[in-house]
């Protein structure tokens, strides 16, 4: 009886020992990057109280908290007053329809100013649609290029020098070029949208080739000798071997692109006045009221968040693509 | 002899920034139906060019390659290459592997089941049918060798083309895989060239080793009959007198004859007396 008492007090207390392990290795694990972010949120503060602008003083975080809720709060009356809309609308509609069969019905969109989350949404629509339809151009043509030196010293020169420009430095171009060739009256997309997403799309292009095609190139002699004595043909052999040795450069090409996109969005919607968050941004510090800062810095905190999200999502589907599961950071 | 194989007068000039470099020259064989030849030499002296020119990765700059009375100019699943590190692909498993080169050469000639069986069969004759489906770095160096050769004899070569293929083995495991080779061999009757650096190992498997000189401008020395009764067991080998004789040979070429380092003692004293000159 005492034996077996003894035992599951043994038990126990080794149990009592793991927990301790667990939850020591646990407040390690989290300890260090909370007490890096209180004390940021420290300094903050007190920076904030002592640095005094014509719009009142610096946002502390109390402020750019009291701002996140009124932006959210705006964000659910738009809402509201969006659904009303379209409920009279709806009502209006159908008494009409009552009085007169042959009426046509016309929905009327509700235009109402754009709120937070619906910037934060463009924004996020803008950069990915640029980013896809650059990796649609960049991969095909990485990959030619790596297959053939004649082409890629052919177009190498090209390359090196579009790749130091600031995408911003094409965006009149581009905005001159969209007006005068996107013409159509039923316009599916806002012209505004789509510069924004082309000159996303311009900043991406080049490391994403440059990268492709050093994946490309780097691919092992030997897995190319075995490609030949097989005899595979092109297409087998980009599939079976290029495409497999070269996905992890291609990624490494894709994230490094996808995070200057995102950088230069925000400035191209400044810029260029697109809908978005950079336009968000603009307009506050236009506007100039005593909540304007604070609520920029709810815009760059969005930001921040929005950009490391965006990178663990590549990450994440890069390990899911590639074969070899152990990629990181 | 009736030629299966003949390889013709091939010279072989690489371009460097130094200038041409031969490292090939008039280099002359012929290889009959069903022989294991073995390539021995020290390194660089060309026997992976000779190989490589065989497969058609390189082209020779003056003579060239005849199988079954036709030139070769290309490389071709009819001869298959075993590389000496493997060359799996990583992202395949073991049966995938098998499958890319079996899907290649045989193509829509045999129906899935009968392809499915004959990765199957050949992964089994290397004793790999345990791993069907790990990846190459799931498994060890060995079986990732024996899962290169499955992949060869899969593509039914004509010449089974072997460079070092157990080069970066341990002993034991190196014994084990030349064991599985000869028995492979013995039911298959391939036409093979290996090329080797292991002597025994080229007496042990060979019907002939051919023993190349040192570079540049490498040919081949001497060529040496082995008429070992098949099967060979390691074992009686080491007692064997005509066995002992052959490797005495190969050792006698290679280290006599082609002696590329000279003994350190002799070395010094040549330095000695080359500065003593100078002084004088």
């Amino acid at each position: 009886m005492s034996a077996t008492t003894s035992l599951s007090n043994d038990y126990s207390e080794s149990n009592v020992a793991m927990l301790k392990a667990v939850f020591n290795g646990g407040l390690k694990l989290l300890l260090a990057p909370l007490a890096g972010i209180g004390l940021f949120l420290l300094l903050w503060s007190s920076a904030a109280t002592s640095i005094n602008t014509s719009l009142g003083q610096f946002p502390g975080p109390a402020a750019v908290w009291e701002q996140i809720h009124s932006l959210y709060q705006e964000h659910r009356e738009e809402r509201v007053k969006e659904g009303a809309f379209y409920e009279r609308q709806e009502k209006r509609n159908a008494a009409r329809q009552a009085k007169d069969p042959d009426y046509v019905v016309r929905i009327r969109a509700y235009t109402g100013k754009e709120t937070y989350l619906d910037q934060i949404i463009t924004s996020l629509v803008t950069v990915m649609s640029g980013f896809i339809l650059a990796v649609v151009i960049a991969v095909p043509l990485g990959i030619t290029i790596g297959l053939s030196k004649t082409l890629n010293s052919a177009i190498n020169p090209v390359i090196q020098i579009f790749k130091p420009v600031s995408p911003l430095a094409w965006l009149p171009l581009v905005t001159m070029v969209v007006s005068s060739v996107y013409v159509s009256n039923d316009q599916l997309v806002a012209k505004s949208l789509l510069n924004s997403m082309i000159t996303v799309t311009l900043c991406c292009l080049w490391p994403m080739v440059i990268n492709t095609s050093l994946g490309v190139r780097s691919v092992e002699k030997d897995l190319i000798n075995v490609s030949q004595v097989l005899n595979l043909s092109a297409f087998t052999h980009i599939k079976k071997i290029v495409l497999p040795s070269a996905i992890p450069m291609i990624f490494t090409g894709m994230r490094l692109s996808f995070g200057v996109a995102w950088m230069v969005l925000i400035a191209a919607e400044m810029l260029a006045q697109n809908p978005g968050l950079g336009k968000f941004v603009w307009d506050e510090f236009q506007n100039g009221s005593s909540n304007s800062l604070a609520r920029i810095m709810v815009a760059v905190l969005t930001i921040g968040l929005i950009g490391f999200l965006l990178d663990r999502s590549m990450l994440k589907l890069q390990q899911w693509v590639s074969w070899n599961k152990t990629a990181n950071s | 002899m009736n030629a299966q194989l003949e390889i013709s007068h091939i010279d072989m000039v690489f371009d460097t920034p130094k200038g041409p470099f031969t490292a090939l020259k008039g280099v002359d064989l012929k290889i009959a139906k069903g022989e294991f030849i073995s390539l021995i030499g020290h390194s660089g002296c060309g026997k992976s060019t000779v190989l490589n020119v065989v497969a058609g990765l390189y082209q020779a700059s003056k003579g060239g390659v005849v199988l079954n009375g036709r030139e070769v100019t290309a490389p071709g699943p009819e001869r298959a290459v075993v590389f000496q590190n493997h060359s799996l692909l990583p992202w395949l498993t073991a049966y995938q592997n098998v499958e890319l080169a079996v899907d290649q050469v045989f193509g829509r000639r045999k129906s899935k089941q009968e392809k499915k069986q004959w990765i199957e069969h050949n992964l089994e004759l290397v004793h790999m049918d345990h791993a069907l489906h790990k990846r190459p770095d799931e498994i060890s160096g060995g079986m990732k060798q024996r899962v290169g050769i499955a992949r060869a004899l899969a593509m039914q070569p004509e010449i089974l083309l072997m460079d070092e293929p157990f080069g970066a083995l341990d002993a034991l495991t190196r014994a084990h895989m030349q064991d599985t080779l000869m028995e492979i061999q013995q039911e298959l009757n391939n036409t093979v060239i290996m090329i080797t650096h292991d002597v025994d190992e080229a007496v042990l498997l060979s019907d002939r080793i051919v023993m190349m000189t040192n570079g540049p401008e490498a040919t081949i020395g001497e060529i040496l009959d082995i008429d070992l009764e098949r099967p060979r067991d390691r074992v009686q080998m080491a007692n064997d007198a005509e066995y002992v004789r052959l490797r005495t040979e190969v050792l006698k070429f290679l280290y006599e004859k082609q002696r590329k380092v000279e003994p350190l003692v002799a070395k010094k004293k040549k330095q000695q007396e080359g500065k003593k000159a100078k002084v004088a």
